[in-house]
């Protein structure tokens, strides 16, 4: 296939992942927005007035951008999941497998539908935060680096875990069971410096909490993880989750045959 | 000339250890219209799906058009178009969207996509419904909808698995003159199925497959010409009561107006109506049974079975 050719084939199925998840934006994107309201109403205002500032910002400033953050990972995550999983169900994943599209433009396709919800989202996210506090802009570049790069790896964690799926219950065990844990104990609603050392030390194998900190510095400028850190991770587990992704596609392990 | 399909050597055997195929070869030319019979597991899917890369070959060889799978993958892809038995489109697309997007996925610029799709939604019957949820379609429309969706990039080779299954009578002889018009322009196309009558009047040559096993590759002519019998439904004006017994040919009665002469193809059938005027029963119509090649396909099978 010719560049032309290719870039058109991934503007088709990124056109298709952005439609999909529009159609049922009842489903997709008004959940988040309602949750977020609803975090910011029980734990901003309610409890967030007992609870006092947060090194030097208020309750609601301090959880804002880990809500934010806790939105994109769960959407990034859900696009790819539901859609690649239902591709598998349907079986329509054959109407990419028969054609001559590279499996590389068939993953970033997906996970570019993953980034597109995710970014959305967490657009949507932040205009519900600022009915209930002020966002300061720290960096913004550090806010969108991080963003693209979380929403990416959350969106390959998804196409991975369809990939293995083989049924609805093994396509909800991974957010369910890891991914919700790791986002509330990742430092939305607290600082590890709150912990105990034990704790504290448990909290950094927690991926989430670097991303999440990492967030915040680039809205508030303070984190409980150096901001280089949560790059290199990033990056890396990108780097280690497409490989294995695009080595699955090669092998068909669970679509072919 | 040219092959559309050459197979050579086929194996596959399943993660589980199920041999599906067992070395098959196949030639099938430009332009032919090639049935692939074989019953319910008999490895006919297999070998689509290895065709169109949908599943792992364990040994063999495939070309299309020349172009060898395993070097030209993406050139072998291109060429063929596939309408799978089982539904495989998302349920919740709408029609048309469903069409435009098998077009974007070989790089088929958008707007030449709309057009094309148009074009073949118009043919197919389903203009009507190119707005409406997949889901929302008849089965014969769900059928006509895998066609257009595999046509949207003009394939030279176009496989049919099993497209009319369930389709009424209507719909199907429609799609026959469809698919009838494609093989005419130039598509070779190789077709599935279980209605025996269906390869008989659409194919010019035929493959049969059992176990895993070609057992039968020729002209549909040729294999028809095998059958050194031929049977007759005869409808008679008065209820038979009498039946004599004749040499000449086999014959039983089917209910009080209805009989089967089954006649070696060697004897003129002056003999069955010289018989009929002898035993005073008058025949207002005849007919050929039409299940020709299915009593071939069984006997086939059978001897492959003995």
């Amino acid at each position: 296939m010719t560049f032309r050719q290719i870039s058109t084939a991934f503007s088709t199925i990124v056109i298709k992942e952005v439609k999909r998840f529009l159609r049922i934006w009842i489903q997709t994107l008004l959940p988040p927005a309602i949750t977020t309201t609803l975090y910011f109403v029980i734990f901003g205002n309610l409890i967030g007035n007992a609870i006092g500032d947060m090194h030097g910002y208020s309750y609601s400033e301090f959880i804002a951008p880990g809500l934010i953050m806790m939105a994109i990972i769960n959407n990034s995550y859900a696009n790819v999941v539901s859609s690649f999983f239902g591709a598998k169900f349907h079986g329509n994943i054959q109407e990419m497998i028969i054609s001559p599209l590279p499996g590389t433009i068939v993953l970033l396709g997906f996970i570019s539908g993953g980034l597109a919800r995710g970014l959305l989202v967490g657009i949507l996210v932040t205009l519900v935060s600022l009915f209930f506090t002020h966002l300061p802009i720290y960096n913004l570049w550090i806010i969108m680096g991080i963003v693209i790069l979380t929403s990416f790896l959350l969106a390959l964690a998804g196409f991975i875990n369809a990939f293995y799926a083989r049924t609805f219950d093994g396509m909800n065990i991974v957010p369910i069971f890891i991914l919700g844990p790791l986002t509330y104990l990742g430092g939305v609603f607290y600082s590890i410096a709150m912990l105990p050392p034990f704790w504290q030390t448990v909290s950094q194998l927690n991926p989430v909490l670097y991303m999440v900190n990492g967030f915040r510095y680039g809205f508030l400028g303070i984190a409980d993880t150096p901001v280089s850190t949560t790059f290199i991770m990033l990056i890396s587990l990108n780097l280690v989750l497409f490989l294995y992704a695009i080595y699955l596609l090669k092998k068909g392990k669970g679509i072919l045959d | 000339m040219t092959l559309a399909l050459s197979i050579k050597d086929l194996h596959k055997t399943y993660d589980n250890g199920v041999q599906a195929l067992k070395g098959i070869h196949l030639d099938i030319k430009s332009g032919d219209f090639f049935a692939l019979l074989g019953a319910n597991g008999a490895g006919k899917s297999t070998t689509i799906n290895l065709v169109c890369s949908l599943a792992n070959k364990s040994a063999g060889s495939i070309s299309v058009f020349g172009h060898d799978i395993d070097k030209e993958r993406e050139a072998t892809k291109e060429q063929i178009g596939l309408v799978p038995q089982e539904f495989n489109f998302n349920i919740f697309e709408p029609v048309r969207e469903i069409v435009i997007n098998q077009g974007g996925y070989y790089g088929i610029p958008r707007k030449q996509c709309i057009e094309r799709a148009n074009d073949l939604l118009h043919t197919l019957g389903l203009w009507d419904k190119r707005h409406e949820q997949a889901r929302d379609l008849s089965g014969g429309m769900k059928r006509r909808l895998m066609i257009a969706r595999s046509m949207i990039h003009k394939p030279r080779l176009l496989i049919l698995d099993e497209p009319t299954a369930g389709v009424d009578i209507n719909i199907r002889r429609s799609m026959w003159e469809f698919l009838q018009a494609i093989n005419e322009a130039g598509t070779t196309i190789i077709l599935t199925t279980h209605y025996l009558e269906e390869a008989e009047s659409l194919c010019r040559n035929i493959a049969i497959i059992n176990k895993g096993e070609i057992v039968e590759n020729t002209s549909m002519k040729e294999l028809l010409n095998r059958l050194d019998t031929e049977t007759f439904i005869l409808d008679a004006r008065e209820a038979v009561t009498q039946l004599p017994a004749t040499d000449d040919f086999s014959i039983r009665q089917r209910d009080e107006h209805t009989l089967e002469v089954t006649i070696n193809k060697s004897r003129s059938l002056n003999v069955m109506f010289e018989y009929f005027t002898q035993n005073q029963i008058r025949i207002m119509s005849m007919r050929n049974r039409s299940n020709r090649l299915e009593q071939l396909f069984v006997e086939l099978l059978e001897k492959d079975k003995s």
